[in-house]
């Protein structure tokens, strides 16, 4: 099996961009293969979510195979939210086995963040643990240290949030980023950035690592969107200049799409990348990469 | 303590209200301590059926008696005969209690009069919150005194997730995000370090349920015992 084209994307050092596939609730897919076929060759990768913010749709294994062939490149999104160490090692072994090479370990939300609040919450492995079986797998063996009948290749990302507010959330952010590392994650994304000086803060002290970090970007619709990251989402903070601007333009989307371009700019020579969830606005990600001059 | 919470009197009444005779059976321990099932609730309970029977119409013979406590059987000894007065047991006491009344009075009805939630502490007057669930491996000694188990909304014991806001939970921002309190005790004891330890995964083979403890000391004498005869 060839290396991982997202491996290689960032051995060339290359600017590297990624974009973001949310699987639907259904088995329609016309919209998903619309989308991935307007991704392609515009980004290096793309993420295919995992029951994004705990809500019941098609899976993101499913996808991340269609994704293969359709001649794009994905990265599996696996969380711990749903599935016990075994379900975790068998659904890596079959992902193998569709052609799947990028797998973006996360903890995931609370099921009472999304449409089954009454679910068992399993959390069985976390984000760390789950990198350093992904690592054992492409070592050739499971997490019991039993060999495996032919191995995994897995190039194993990682999420951080440089946005956590308080002394305490942030230097746990940058420990739980080494634990990473040292189970096997070769790069990150971060959380949905707006302010390039406090990346930058991050970056500084994220640098010594030597682990590519691809900055995560949010086109803004609107500045109700904007208000309600703020109040919501953890580690995001729009500046008001930024809502200040949105809320006055006339043409909302066109400004949110030129706002997320020039943010872009202003970050590329922070980091090696950038990953862009365009959050329903998946069709014009194209733009905004042309826009940012990528 | 085992922390208990009484049911609504809505459905305390439903689980009664076809009985003829019903003896409410309080324990005088942790529910007692966490005013849900000792003995003023006995009493308060059992006031408050008998008026609604009346209310109702129906003639229920409501009894009240408490125990030290229903986790224990020879505890039982001085209710058993009083016990045989009525049709069912309508126990205040943890779930645990509730069972052991089944079993003891076989072939008596138990019938629970509390939802049991949690082991916990008393925080303030009226206020008590969950602090171990029972892992059967406590980490506490690495994690400041705080357990990742329980605090943490998911269990997290390699670090917070990404959704800590204010100190806060992604659970709810009524609850603080366990990691954060994790650090900063580890902080105060100068041992930040400890954060460092290496990965952790949880094992949850002693979680299998029933859980069972024998102390060797008890299980000794007896083999002897049983040997000898
Ligand atoms: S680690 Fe937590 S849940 Fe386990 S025994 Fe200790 S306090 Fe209880
Ligand atoms: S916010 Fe903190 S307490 Fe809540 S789930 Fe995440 S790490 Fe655990």
């Amino acid at each position: 099996m060839p290396n991982s084209k997202l491996k290689q994307a960032f051995e060339s050092k290359k600017f590297v961009v990624t974009a973001e596939a949310g699987p639907l609730k259904g088995t329609d897919i016309t919209e998903l293969e619309l989308v991935a076929k307007l991704l392609k060759d515009k980004v290096d990768a793309v993420n295919v979510t995992d029951q994004q913010s705990s809500v019941m749709r098609l899976g993101s294994l499913a996808v991340s195979h269609l994704l293969v062939g359709w001649g794009i490149e994905p990265i599996y999104q696996v969380t711990c939210r749903d599935r016990n160490r075994i379900a975790l090692q068998s659904d890596l072994l079959s992902a193998a086995v569709l052609g799947i090479q990028n797998v973006l370990s996360l903890t995931g939300d609370l099921p009472s963040s999304g449409d089954h609040p009454q679910a068992k919450p399993v959390y069985d492995l976390d984000s760390v643990s789950l990198l350093s079986v992904i690592q054992g797998l492409n070592e050739g063996k499971d997490m019991m240290g039993n060999p495996l009948v032919g191995k995994t290749d897995f190039f194993a990302g990682a999420v951080v949030n440089p946005g956590a507010d308080t002394e305490a959330a942030y230097e746990l952010q940058i420990l739980k980023m080494e634990k990473k590392i040292a189970a096997g994650a070769k790069y990150f994304q971060t959380q949905a950035i707006y302010d390039p000086g406090l990346f930058e803060k991050f970056m500084k002290r994220a640098e010594q690592y030597k682990v590519p970090v691809l900055a995560g970007v949010i086109p803004l619709k609107s500045a109700g969107m904007a208000k309600f990251m703020n109040k919501n989402v953890a580690g995001v903070n729009v500046p008001q200049d930024m809502i200040d601007k949105i809320s006055q333009a006339e043409d909302k989307t066109k400004t949110g799409l030129e706002m997320c371009s020039d943010l872009i700019k202003q970050l590329k020579p922070l980091c090696q990348g950038v990953h862009i969830m365009a959050i329903g606005w998946e069709k014009k990600v194209p733009q905004i990469i042309e826009a940012a001059g990528l | 303590m085992i922390v208990g919470e009484r049911k609504t009197f809505e459905q305390i009444w439903d689980s009664i209200k076809d009985l003829k005779s019903v003896l409410v059976l309080g324990c005088g321990t942790c529910v007692a301590v966490c005013q849900a099932g000792g003995e003023k609730e006995v009493g308060l309970l059992a006031a408050e059926l008998r008026m609604k029977s009346q209310l109702a119409g129906v003639t229920i013979k409501i009894g009240e008696a408490t125990i030290e406590r229903q986790c224990d059987r020879e505890f039982f000894d001085a209710i058993k005969d009083k016990a045989k007065e009525y049709e069912a047991i309508l126990s205040m006491a943890c779930g645990a209690g509730v069972q052991y009344c089944a079993e003891v009075l076989e072939p008596m009805r138990s019938i629970p009069a509390l939802d049991t939630r949690f082991i916990g502490v008393t925080e303030a007057q009226g206020n008590w919150a969950e602090r171990c669930r029972a892992c059967g491996n406590c980490v506490l000694a690495d994690y400041g005194g705080i357990c990742p188990m329980t605090i943490c909304a998911k269990s997290l014991v390699n670090g917070p997730c990404g959704g800590s806001k204010n100190g806060k939970c992604e659970a709810s921002q009524e609850k603080d995000c366990a990691w954060v309190l994790i650090y900063n005790r580890l902080k105060k004891q100068n041992r930040l370090v400890d954060l460092n330890k290496v990965l952790t995964v949880k094992d949850y083979s002693k979680q299998t349920h029933p859980g069972r403890y024998i102390n060797e000391v008890y299980l000794k004498p007896r083999m002897e015992e049983k040997s000898a005869q």
